[in-house]
């Protein structure tokens, strides 16, 4: 039966939306870090925010409580800070989900930090594949994206940060 | 009396609300669309990360206060930041050369809370905030090198901008009760030892935007104690009429 609780809750928060990348689901950004029972046998949603001031963060644990209070009463969204989040956690299928909407995925890990050191890295745009891009800005849309220009096909494209 | 964890936490959370409440005020002012981003978007990392610092700092408190009621419902004297964070705007130059004092200072003080082991919570916050800073650290380096090393004009603003600011910068490195005290249990660093490593992080950057940091200035101090510029009353008037207005209000 506690399986039951805790799969059913995984399995809803697996349908449960990013609100800045609709196409993306939380559990495939890596920002649900476990679901457990504590002690009160309350299931408890550890989820972890991007960034700090990410204001998606309030939205998505909104909607977290929407998704699962349809089935379950006793539970709560807890925030954990540590391990910090990473681009590491995001997989293979949602890096080529976020290329089909036009962001170019976070390149290689985030131990790699060629950009911090003054050598960017080469990013590819993710309309046309060339790899003549330019960032334009180290900050883009949202916290997580820096803004990049194709200069083949020009198209202006947002990057997801490696952090 | 507070405890000296207590103001540690105030300290680090001050700092990023009170600069975080100053480059918002960029938001739809910036000189190009990229700028008026890129100062947006800093400004709500600090501010993720006061809000953190400040409900640690309310939770171990136990007086029922919370992030809210600590950056909402304190007057001016009650607040640690940094006199430098609470400086006007200025210009473009002024706030960029603000950030790139302070970003190399920030960077340094989080890398080196995120490597104790004394206070996880803190740790972890700072782990989180250190990936955030660095990016904020290469944008205004960036600024200052290119507005240095650019017209004569701008060579000049600049220089101004750092002449007027640096003053303020000895402030991060002074210790008192509070820093030495969590110094000795091993949570923060003595902040004497972060002076040499910034001040050669300064040097780096200074000399490729040919830049000359003034040999001699006086230090501007107090804000750690609560003693701040006018400045800082004028910044809490905006930020808190409404919740002092309307307490709980919600929208």
């Amino acid at each position: 039966m506690v399986n039951d609780r805790l799969s059913r809750i995984r399995a809803c928060l697996s349908n449960v939306m990013d609100p800045e990348l609709p196409f993306l689901t939380i559990t495939e950004l890596g920002m649900v870090r476990g679901c457990e029972l504590d002690e009160n046998d309350t299931a408890v949603i550890l989820l972890t925010p991007t960034y700090s001031g990410c204001p998606a963060t309030d939205a998505i644990q909104d909607d977290i409580r929407d998704a699962v209070s349809e089935f379950e009463s006793n539970f709560r969204v807890k925030l954990v800070h540590s391990p910090a989040w990473t681009t590491d956690w995001i997989n293979d299928a949602a890096r080529e989900k976020m290329r089909q909407h036009g962001i170019a995925p976070p390149d290689g890990n985030s131990a790699d930090k060629a950009f911090l050191l003054g050598k960017e890295r080469h990013i590819s745009c993710p309309r046309c594949r060339s790899a003549e891009t330019k960032m334009i800005s180290a900050f883009g849309s949202t916290a997580c994206k820096a803004h990049f220009q194709c200069e083949s096909c020009l198209e202006p494209f947002d990057h997801f940060k490696c952090i | 009396m507070e405890s000296h964890e207590h103001t540690g936490l105030l300290r680090l959370g001050d700092d990023a609300l009170i600069l975080a409440q100053r480059l918002g005020e960029w938001c739809g002012h910036g000189p190009a669309l990229e700028e008026d981003i890129a100062l947006s978007n800093i400004a709500l990392d600090l501010l993720g990360q006061a809000r953190a610092f400040l409900t640690l700092a309310a939770e171990r408190e136990g007086k029922g206060r919370d992030e809210d009621s600590l950056a909402y419902f304190r007057t001016d004297r009650e607040f640690t930041n940094a006199l430098l964070v609470e400086l006007p705007n200025g210009d473009f130059g002024d706030t960029i050369m603000r950030q790139c004092l302070f970003d190399q200072f920030a960077l340094l003080r989080y890398t080196a809370l995120s490597a104790q082991s004394i206070d996880m919570e803190v740790a972890a916050i700072a782990a989180k905030a250190v990936k955030e800073v660095r990016y904020h650290a290469e944008h205004s380096a960036q600024w200052v090198i290119r507005l240095g090393d650019g017209t004569e004009e701008s060579h000049q603003r600049i220089q101004n901008s750092l002449d007027r600011l640096w003053p303020y910068t000895a402030e991060f490195f002074i210790e008192d009760a509070v820093s030495e005290s969590l110094a000795a249990i091993g949570l923060m660093p003595l902040l004497q030892d972060l002076q040499g490593p910034w001040q050669e992080a300064m040097n780096r950057i200074l000399e490729e935007a040919t830049l000359v940091a003034p040999e001699k200035s006086g230090t501007q101090s107090g804000g750690r104690s609560g003693l701040h510029t006018e400045h800082l009353s004028f910044l809490l008037a905006e930020m808190q009429v409404l919740p002092r207005t309307y307490p709980g209000a919600q929208w």
